[in-house]
């Protein structure tokens, strides 16, 4: 435990040394802050405006959607705080510099979490939080203990599904260098997916994503659970309570791609 | 023995684009069958041409590459099984990648880097007045890395590569792009680490000034093969470069004229200026015979030119 801890202020360390970094350019980061709070405030106001016109969307009222939509954003934005900087693998791998990650004494992914830390991102990430209170008190929730704990536990764990996905779909630069934008039709597909209730979609499409990829667990199946709602699509209660089980799951595949990832790292360059 | 390579090899796969669609797949050795012993304390110089692969045999003895085929063991462990363990125990410096932290000042890269070791305060603070003793950091260590010079910056990689005590250094082309003072710099720095003795080290070099002023053994590769190991003196008998003697003469060169032991390799500037390579005799013997048989103005002896022997046996081996 000691040994853990003491692991964990090196890379607090390091955090710490990249967010000095970064603040050598503090105009053009604070600009940055400032610029993608605006534009996902926007973001924000499409789906208030959204509500405030149809009232009801895929069987849910406007707060149920609102509970839904801020818990994908929630999810969303601390998984790209924690991890989105990942798909800077393609730079580091086209470079070599991904060397140097590898021969520090410390594991290459944290480092790369650590090191590409975007100070930048914390703007829409208190801007996510902020928005999965504000649902979570106008939302009609039965509260008791089991919800209150699911509550605080299901963004933490969406957010563990988010950064598992950057993480995965970033490897694929160990084998092909021009891999970003399929990543991002999953991790940002993935976002838009769960910002709405998945009764909004059809056939096949909604059971891939849903299920098979397990979008679902992030969003829709929790946010079912918090308001005390069985699934229109049959799933049983029991089994959405188990969601975040699917971001550990999301976790360890992520976790095996980039170890396989990182055997096949070329080194170019000399 | 504190590295061993067995047979190692390194494949690549190469795809060339074959008119508009098709792509043609060929797989490339870039290291092919390294056999490798390194005893603790050597300083070894590992040598050869562009893509020879000396790089790709670093990355797998670092444990950065994942060899194809062959056994590697370095302080007795598994490269790339055990790569944080053997991290500790080594140091690299790469050329090209950089170990600092770009925006912040040197001596900041080297407080993260204790923590990252996990040095003790006192051996850290002991090993940095060393280095900075030696290579004189201290006029540059407050100064942000991205404003180094290149030479700043190789003296602060050297640094930081030794900083948690290594057992074994490895350098690939450290004075690559370096003035000729700090390159002086960092070879007197080398040649003192390994006159220490408990530090091995493995040197990649294009520099044959490196090689002579520090490398005792010296691995030769070429197309992902060992050619040549062994001593300096064992590549110049090998290759037969010898000593020769330039001489400037008060009247021409008699031609047809031959001297015991040694031969005319070059007549120049109106047959004023002989040069003779030694074969079998001593220069003092060939000298003394020259000088009876010619009148002398001056005469230089010339030792053999690594820069001749190496690029030989490039152009041998390709």
């Amino acid at each position: 435990m000691a040994e853990l801890l003491d692991t964990a202020r090196v890379y607090g360390r390091v955090l710490r040394a990249q967010v000095r970094s970064q603040w050598q350019y503090r105009t053009s980061m604070l600009l940055e802050i400032l610029g993608s709070t605006v534009v996902n405030g926007l973001d924000i106001a499409t789906v208030f405006v959204l509500f405030s016109v149809t009232g009801v969307l895929g069987g849910f009222t406007g707060t149920e959607v609102l509970l839904m939509t801020a818990l994908s954003a929630v999810s969303f934005t601390w998984g790209d705080l924690v991890a989105g900087s990942a798909d800077k693998l393609r730079e580091y791998v086209r470079s070599g510099l991904f060397d140097s990650l590898l021969l520090r004494p410390l594991s290459a992914l944290l480092q790369l979490a650590v090191i590409t830390f975007a100070l930048r991102r914390i703007g829409r990430a208190v801007q996510g939080l902020v928005l999965y209170i504000v649902a979570l008190c106008v939302a009609d929730i039965p509260w008791t203990v089991e919800r209150a704990l699911f509550a605080v536990i299901v963004p933490i764990s969406g957010a563990v599904f988010f950064s598992s996905l950057f993480v995965a779909g970033a490897t694929v630069a160990f084998w092909w260098i021009e891999s970003g934008e399929l990543a991002n039709a999953f991790t940002y597909g993935g976002r838009d997916f769960t910002s709405y209730p998945s009764t909004m979609y059809g056939g096949w499409f909604r059971d891939l994503f849903t299920l098979g990829l397990g979008f679902g667990f992030v969003a829709y199946f929790p946010s079912l659970v918090l308001l005390g709602k069985p699934d229109p699509l049959g799933l049983p209660t029991a089994v959405a309570w188990g969601s975040p089980l699917v971001s550990i799951i999301a976790a360890c595949l992520a976790t095996v791609v980039w170890r396989f990832g990182v055997r096949h790292y070329r080194s170019t360059g000399s | 023995m504190i590295i061993s390579a067995r047979g190692l090899r390194k494949d690549f796969t190469v795809s060339r684009k074959v008119g508009r669609f098709r792509r043609e797949r060929h797989v490339v050795s870039a290291v092919d069958g390294v056999d490798l012993t390194v005893e603790r304390g050597e300083l070894l110089g590992y040598i050869g041409p562009n893509g020879a692969g000396k790089s790709t045999t670093l990355k797998m003895l670092t444990g950065v590459l994942t060899p194809s085929a062959g056994e590697v063991t370095v302080c007795g462990l598994e490269p790339v099984a055990k790569r944080t363990t053997l991290a500790r125990r080594i140091g690299v410096v790469f050329g090209q990648r950089s170990q600092l932290w770009w925006d912040l000042p040197l001596e900041d890269s080297f407080a993260l880097l204790r923590h990252i070791y996990r040095v003790p305060e006192a051996d850290h603070a002991a090993r940095l007045k060393q280095c900075s003793d030696l290579l004189g950091l201290d006029e540059f260590r407050r100064t942000p890395v991205r404003q180094l010079s290149l030479g700043q910056r190789m003296r602060g990689e050297l640094t930081a590569a030794l900083l948690h005590g290594p057992e074994v250094l490895f350098l690939d082309e450290p004075t690559i792009g370096l003035d000729v003072l700090s390159k002086q710099a960092v070879r007197s720095f080398l040649g003192e680490v390994d006159r220490r003795g408990d530090t091995t080290v493995v040197l990649t070099t294009h520099d044959l000034a490196d090689i002579e002023k520090l490398c005792r053994r010296l691995v030769v590769i070429d197309h992902g093969r060992v050619v040549h190991d062994g001593t300096l003196d064992e590549l110049h008998a090998r290759y037969r470069s010898r000593r020769t003697i330039v001489a400037d003469l008060d009247s021409p060169w008699p031609e047809g004229l031959t001297l015991p032991g040694a031969v005319v390799t070059a007549v120049e500037a109106d047959a004023r200026r002989i040069t003779l390579a030694l074969d079998g005799m001593t220069a003092g013997e060939v000298v003394a015979a020259l000088a009876q048989a010619v009148s002398l103005r001056d005469l230089s002896v010339q030792e053999p030119n690594i820069e001749d022997v190496v690029a030989k046996l490039y152009r041998d081996e390709s």
